[in-house]
């Protein structure tokens, strides 16, 4: 009886008329996490992109750290999803028999694609030379760990360094649309079930993919204000200041996507609209309209927007960016939790309602999505240790050397 | 003396192992991917088609179905998992419209809307479908839910990752996740009873005969004379999920 003890309090919390065997949500705040913490990935990755792809050389200083950013979370990425599982031992079957006609079964390769193809390849290749450089100069485990990274290679002439850079040129070309095929993808994972009339939209993946590049740059931003200071080095403001006007153009686009869904959703006015109205005006009220609307996306797009033609001095921008960059990953965190178990609030039945309580301990608990949250910090400060972008030689920085 | 090429014979030794070993190899990695070539099918001709008819006109709400349900098939009696259920319908004369399934039904009903409110009331057994194109099968991201050559939808719960998508995936709320096993659960139309000539457990056990179980490719069957004597509807048709449960007297309300 005890296991079913948190069900049976929340039968008495069930509102109207839900089919029995939904009064547990199915998907609970792990599986929040992991749209989250993808988009994140994909997010950091399209910023670095920027800088390599699209030349906008002043972002510079945090090109480097928006991948080392992206592979953090992208190696967390599979864990909260592989931790919800009822039989986690099985996951590995996913790769090996994966059914074709699911849109899940997938995900698997695109991560695999996104990590070892793109992620992995183009640190590698940035990083070579002076991985080879480092091992010479250091002693004990570290010359070890780099003489593994370096996979044996040794040459560092300016041949092999231009190889280095052509090679890292064309993995981001393949990486941008492979950063929209991995969270594109995720949002299908939701837009694609039919049964579910606040998932089956069209615009998910869209939705998914735009709101992934805001978190992502909005959390690039924060590590880039939080290292250099932790590092007692100057910030350099035109780069957050292109980064803010990256963040400002890309939370319109968000923004204007889910609202054209919104608005679509009430013109049409289907069968699941009553339903629906009635969730994000109850419970979903909080996330929704507080969290995610006025502090994720309202308030950051007005300041972001007046910032772009008033400048307050740099120490107000620098508390304005870091405000701003805070709540818009509390914002997107709050998006993820609105689709994902807003979703699984109201009964296919279109009749009611379930709650969702969730625990401070247990593998589905607030204490597992928080360390979940903090080990990519943790891996990121141990790639910073050992891959520091600030001690890169000195001529890649040089904007003329690619 | 004849002489023999011993490099021939071990190159032919060697192209034919490695011609073995290729193809078993080949075999090994295509096969996960039949599952897009062999997308059940309705079989032609003879072979049985299992559908099923429910007569709503003719259900009382004794939940004699949902209970027989749990005990045959091992169902956890705690009312939160379900194969088979029961739901009470009152249409209010201020056109609101109440629904109730207290326990499933497995305790059978009372009308909680006083008399002179009521329009009408009526008892909707459900369970699932057994969709044709079913949106549980579709989504299994590694093949564990399938359909039987019969159409009846099974999960192989030796195989299933417990990831919950077919749960959300159903239209109708007919899956949960065994509590025990860990891993999705639904009905099997008693997979285990009809191979056996038998009725299912639900059906078998329906007091009024309100619940029609049969080969939709045998006209003669009692389930194709029902869906030709009534005029018969499934739940939720814009769905376009194939679903082989067909209703009579199937009121606008019920979802």
């Amino acid at each position: 009886m005890e296991e079913f003890k948190h069900l049976f309090e929340m039968l008495p919390k069930v509102q109207g008329y839900i089919y029995p065997n939904e009064v547990d949500l199915n998907w609970s705040i792990l599986i929040v996490l992991y749209p989250y913490i993808t988009g994140l990935v994909a997010g950091a990755f399209i910023l670095a992109s920027l800088e390599r792809v699209f030349k906008v050389k002043v972002l510079k200083p945090t090109y480097h750290l928006a991948l080392l950013t992206a592979l953090s979370f992208l190696l967390v990425a599979t864990m909260p999803l592989i931790n919800h599982l009822g039989k986690p031992m099985r996951a590995y079957e996913i790769m090996i028999t994966p059914h074709l006609t699911s849109a899940m079964a997938i995900f698997g390769f695109v991560y695999l694609w996104y990590l070892m193809v793109v992620l992995l390849l183009e640190i590698w290749f940035d990083y070579r030379k002076d991985v080879i450089i480092w091992s010479n100069q250091s002693t004990g485990i570290k010359k070890i760990i780099y003489k593994i990274i370096s996979l044996g290679t040794t040459d560092i002439s300016p041949k092999a360094v231009a190889l280095d850079n052509k090679m890292g040129y064309i993995i981001t070309i393949i990486g941008i649309p492979s950063a929209f095929l991995l969270h594109g993808y995720v949002g299908f994972i939701f837009g694609s079930i039919k049964a579910n009339p606040w998932w089956s939209t069209v615009l998910m993946p869209v939705i998914f993919l735009f709101s992934a590049m805001v978190s992502g740059i909005a959390l690039v931003m924060l590590i880039y204000m939080i290292v250099t200071r932790i590092r007692k080095m100057k910030i350099d403001m035109a780069c957050l200041d292109t980064i803010a006007k990256y963040l400002f153009y890309i939370l319109i686009l968000d923004f204007t996507l889910e609202s054209l869904d919104q608005i679509h959703r009430i013109y049409v006015s289907e069968e699941s609209f009553e339903i629906i109205n009635l969730l994000i005006s109850g419970k979903l009220y909080i996330t929704l309209f507080i969290f995610q609307v006025i502090m994720g996306t309202l308030i950051p797009l007005f300041t972001l927007g007046t910032l772009q033609f008033y400048k307050p001095a740099d120490k107000t921008r620098k508390t304005i960016y870091l405000i701003i960059s805070s709540l818009v990953l509390f914002g997107i965190f709050f998006m993820r939790w609105n689709v994902v178990i807003g979703g699984q609030l109201f009964s296919k039945s279109f009749y009611g309602f379930t709650s969702f309580k969730i625990s401070l301990i247990g593998t589905e608990g607030y204490l597992m999505a928080f360390i979940w949250l903090v080990i990519p910090l943790a891996i990121l400060s141990f790639l910073l240790w050992l891959l520091p972008p600030w001690k890169k030689q000195e001529e890649e920085y040089d904007p003329e050397s690619t | 003396m004849k002489l023999i090429n011993k490099n021939a014979n071990r190159r032919s030794f060697l192209k034919a192992g490695l011609f073995l070993a290729g193809g078993a190899a080949a075999t090994t990695l295509l096969k996960p991917y039949n599952a897009i070539a062999v997308v059940p099918e309705e079989p032609k001709g003879e072979k049985p088609w299992y559908g099923i008819g429910i007569d709503i006109d003719k259900c009382i709400g004794c939940g004699s179905c949902a209970k027989s349900c749990k005990i045959e098939n091992d169902v956890p009696m705690e009312p939160f998992f379900f194969r088979s259920w029961v739901e009470q319908y009152t249409i209010l004369n201020d056109g609101s419209v109440k629904v109730e399934s207290p326990n499933g039904g497995l305790d059978g009903f009372t009308q909680s809307v006083p008399d002179k409110d009521v329009f009408k009331s009526f008892f909707v057994p459900k369970m699932c479908n057994h969709c044709s194109k079913s949106p549980c099968t579709q989504v299994c991201p590694v093949g564990a839910t399938f359909e039987s050559p019969e159409g009846v939808v099974l999960i192989d719960e030796k195989y299933c990752i417990g990831c919950r998508y077919c749960i959300q995936a159903c239209p109708y709320g007919c899956r949960y996740l065994h509590p025990k096993k860990k891993v999705a659960d639904k009905c099997t139309l008693c997979y285990h009873r009809i191979k056996k000539g038998m009725q299912p457990a639900c059906f078998a056990n329906c007091p009024t005969g309100a619940r029609i179980f049969g080969d939709l490719h045998d006209k003669k069957s009692e389930l194709v004379r029902f869906l030709k004597d009534h005029t018969c509807m499934v739940l939720k048709p814009h769905m376009n999920t194939g679903a082989k449960l067909f209703y009579n007297s199937l009121s606008a309300e019920v979802r």
